[in-house]
């Protein structure tokens, strides 16, 4: 038994940035192996496009062209799924012996849950792109070119990013993964109530306020903007300044609910 | 690191209402092995999360290492590592990911961190299940991973949180060996267990805790001395104890004793007098018995969480 005992301890310190790319590499992991969930994360947006154009598109734009409308929409919603499974996977992890194990080691242990966020992001960037595979193939037609195409490639980044950090910070403030999976549902349901789906001239006047003053809807409008070549104005403007703000509470928050977790399983 | 590895002073601890730890002191020797004997919720696991700089403690002082655990976490957790009670690994990876993931960890570099998870597969005899996932693991193989997963880095003190609840006899027994190697080379063991016979054959001194404070102290036999003389135990014709008295050794209490247990009438029963045991010195310290066998699969604690 002497490799048990042999000294080997590294003298040098483990920087955050080692640290977190270790959890990110982790986490990828994790989204790996779990098969099924993997499967829906691809799956369920492909689906929902399918019901958005082929069910519901015909009674809500007769002329057909309901997809061109739509797509934006379905990418958000896609990514908003996508990112709650995030708030699951930290929750487990909080009820789980392994964080506290790293919270007694010499390192910034709260990249675990940084670890989760990148490997949601990435895994989401996927799923986005088969939608717009997808999309592609049933008539979608954008028009923009090179740089607004990775305009709205980056506003759609950065808006998985916020809520991925969100639904994380909602896994550290559940009580239990089943907890996690409810409170996260509940977020999920931003998106109908904004103009992704339906123009929100359509709407009574009260829930016309709600949904043109929520994040939801400069973003959407910013990435359809982008995607048929026009100038989003000033929504790009609100699109990254709710994103902003959503990353920077959402982080502030995690933050604190980590550190206030140690100890209690 | 000469003399004390861990020192507690005066330490207190609430979660609410709830005083969990009221007043504990204790010196742990370096190079020693310490093992914090109580029943479940006497504050065992408390006190570890406290050593350990996952929870601060309300009031006194815990040093480890020489570090404050308030004042210099960060010196407390390069010295330390924990082995909790439950099996803190990761069940989504194999069994070598998580070596490696830890060494990456600990600032080794990738290439180091393969050897050192190579070199713990084969100390712990995991080979045959390093590159499956924890989660196919028995209770015995995770528990050696967990313990593995500790020794990484090699650290002078380890916490080990009820190392062996809920283990086969067997792997107790494995794990027990690969302490006492652990205990012989320098390392210094802090130890929590509610087997009196686990902290008998591997601690050098044993503190019994119960509902959060210090009711003994000192080395097994010095324990086992102060409950005072000798046992006298009543078995039947199959040789199963039915009734023991415990006496002051005197001839007198021994006579009342034989006297006492005669008057049960067992058939075929034979009488027997012994030196009491560790046992014996818990139930008089406590006013409780603890489980003295291992055996038993899984702890309230583990069910509840």
């Amino acid at each position: 038994m002497t490799a048990l005992t042999v000294p080997v301890r590294p003298t040098r310190r483990v920087s955050p940035l080692t640290s977190t790319l270790v959890f990110v590499g982790r986490s990828v992991r994790h989204s790996l192996r779990d098969v099924d969930a993997l499967t829906m994360a691809i799956a369920l947006p492909v689906i929902l496009m399918l019901l958005f154009t082929f069910v519901f598109g015909g009674a809500i734009d007769r002329s057909g062209d309901y997809v061109q409308y739509v797509v934006p929409g379905i990418i958000l919603l896609c990514a908003g799924f996508g990112a709650s499974s995030t708030a699951v996977d930290v929750a487990n992890d909080m009820s789980d012996g392994i964080v506290d194990r790293f919270r007694t080691m010499p390192l910034r242990s709260r990249g675990v849950v940084t670890g989760h966020v990148v490997a949601s992001l990435l895994r989401n960037l996927v799923a986005t792109g088969v939608v717009i595979g997808v999309a592609l193939l049933l008539g979608f037609r954008p028009t923009a070119d090179v740089a607004q195409w990775i305009g709205a490639l980056a506003i759609v980044a950065l808006f998985i990013l916020a809520i991925t950090w969100l639904f994380a910070a909602i896994g550290l403030a559940a009580k239990s993964p089943t907890a996690a999976s409810g409170y996260g549902f509940a977020v999920l349901f931003l998106p109908y109530l904004s103009s992704a789906f339906v123009p929100t001239d359509t709407m009574p006047d009260w829930l016309r306020w709600v949904a043109e003053n929520q994040p939801i809807t400069p973003i959407i409008e910013t990435i359809r903007a982008l995607l048929f070549g026009r100038d989003p104005g000033l929504d790009l403007w609100w699109a990254l300044g709710w994103c902003a703000l959503i990353v920077a509470a959402a982080y502030v928050w995690a933050a604190w609910l980590f550190r206030r977790s140690a100890g209690r399983r | 690191m000469n003399g004390t590895a861990i020192e507690v002073v005066g330490l207190r601890k609430s979660f609410g209402e709830q005083t969990v730890l009221d007043g504990i002191d204790l010196r742990v020797r370096s190079g020693s092995v310490f093992a914090l004997l109580g029943p479940n919720g006497a504050g065992k696991t408390t006190l570890i999360t406290i050593l350990s700089t996952l929870v601060r403690p309300d009031a006194g002082s815990v040093t480890v290492a020489g570090h404050d655990v308030v004042a210099e976490p960060e010196e407390v957790r390069r010295a330390i590592s924990v082995t909790g009670q439950s099996a803190a690994v990761d069940g989504v990876l194999t069994g070598e990911e998580n070596l490696r993931m830890m060494a990456r960890l600990s600032g080794f570099t990738a290439a180091e961190s393969r050897r050192r998870a190579g070199e713990l597969i084969d100390a712990f005899d995991l080979a045959a299940a390093a590159r499956k996932r924890v989660k196919t693991y028995s209770g015995g193989m995770r528990r050696r991973l967990d313990l593995a997963l500790s020794l990484v880095a090699t650290p002078p003190v380890i916490f080990l949180d009820e190392p062996t609840t809920g283990l086969d006899t067997r792997s107790r027994q494995a794990l027990w060996d690969i302490i006492q190697d652990l205990a012989r080379r320098g390392t210094t063991i802090l130890l929590t267990t509610q087997y009196l016979e686990e902290a008998d054959q591997l601690a050098d001194r044993i503190a019994v805790l119960d509902h959060g404070t210090i009711v003994a102290e000192g080395t097994a036999t010095e324990l086992k001395a102060r409950v005072g003389g000798e046992v006298v135990e009543l078995r039947d014709a199959h040789g199963e104890i039915v009734r023991e008295v415990p006496t002051d050794g005197s001839v007198e209490a021994l006579r009342d004793a034989i006297d006492t247990l005669d008057a049960l009438r067992v058939p075929g029963a034979s009488i027997g007098i012994r030196k009491p045991s560790l046992d014996d010195a818990f139930l008089a310290l406590t006013g409780q018995s603890v489980q003295n066998v291992p055996q038993n699969t899984s702890t309230e604690k583990e069910v509840v969480r």
